[in-house]
């Protein structure tokens, strides 16, 4: 099986790569590995590539702000990359441009 | 008057792998009405919410090794419009209106962030909820495609 999420870091910079629908189920999956990344490499920035991700719902936007919360708490801020138009639509829709310490970009 | 072209009935039991597998068949059913990628991706995105909202919230009390189902009942109209129902047997919804908030949840905060009507709602044309406590849930959306 193709692995969902994998990372790479640089200079301070963590990115996971995610590569899979993310919906409520595979979710909780993405969320113990990013997690368990994110206390080992206490980086200054969480990087989430979504070039790879065909579908999202609003599973999605729960585990991008859990994420957010929990690199805040190790002192990071976080970057979303890679969203296709039908990823921001509803990034859009849920108000996560305005939220403290995360950065939307396309 | 519109005219039924195709339609089609599911039932699957409310595991959250078949999240994956209501929003694929749906897909497909669609298809005949040649919809742009935006339109599939936001019905397929409203029948996610709406699949994970029976498998998250209306069967969370049922005991240890019973499991509740899912029913998706969807229809093509001539004039270029789908609707799916999605329904359960589940606990219901005391307050309609209030789970109807963008931002109400009952979920674990950081991982559910009360969206899911919202997106049903923006993603649709129509969505309707109706819920009897203790008895079930069942929404019906509908989108007119290329209007």
């Amino acid at each position: 099986m193709r692995e969902d999420v994998t990372f790479s870091s640089n200079r301070g910079a963590l990115t996971a790569s995610l590569k899979c629908e993310i919906d409520h189920h595979t979710a909780r999956r993405m969320r113990e590995k990013i997690d368990g990344e994110l206390f080992l490499c206490k980086p200054n920035v969480l990087i989430l590539d979504f070039s790879a991700v065909r579908f999202m719902d609003s599973s999605g936007i729960g585990l991008i702000l859990g994420r957010t919360e929990r690199a805040v708490a190790v002192g990071a801020t976080v970057r979303l990359t890679g969203l296709s138009d039908t990823l921001y639509k509803l990034i859009r829709l849920s108000g996560l441009e305005r939220v403290k310490n995360l950065s939307v970009t396309r | 008057m519109k005219r039924i072209i195709n339609e089609m009935k599911l039932r699957l039991p409310a595991i959250s792998v078949n999240e994956a597998v209501a929003r694929s068949v749906i897909s497909a059913f669609m298809a005949e009405l040649n919809p742009t990628v935006e339109e599939l991706g936001d019905v397929r995105c409203a029948v996610s919410e709406a699949v994970t909202n029976s498998i998250v919230h209306a069967y969370k009390d049922l005991p240890e090794g019973e499991v509740g189902y899912v029913y998706i009942s969807a229809r093509l109209y001539d004039v270029g419009e789908v609707s799916v129902e999605i329904s359960d047997n589940g606990c219901g919804i005391e307050d309609v209106a209030l789970a109807r908030t963008p931002a109400y949840t009952t979920g674990k905060l950081g991982e559910r962030c009360g969206m899911g009507f919202l997106v049903m709602e923006s993603f649709m044309d129509s969505l309707s909820v109706k819920s009897r406590p203790g008895k079930g849930t069942a929404v019906l959306m509908r989108k007119k495609l290329n209007p």
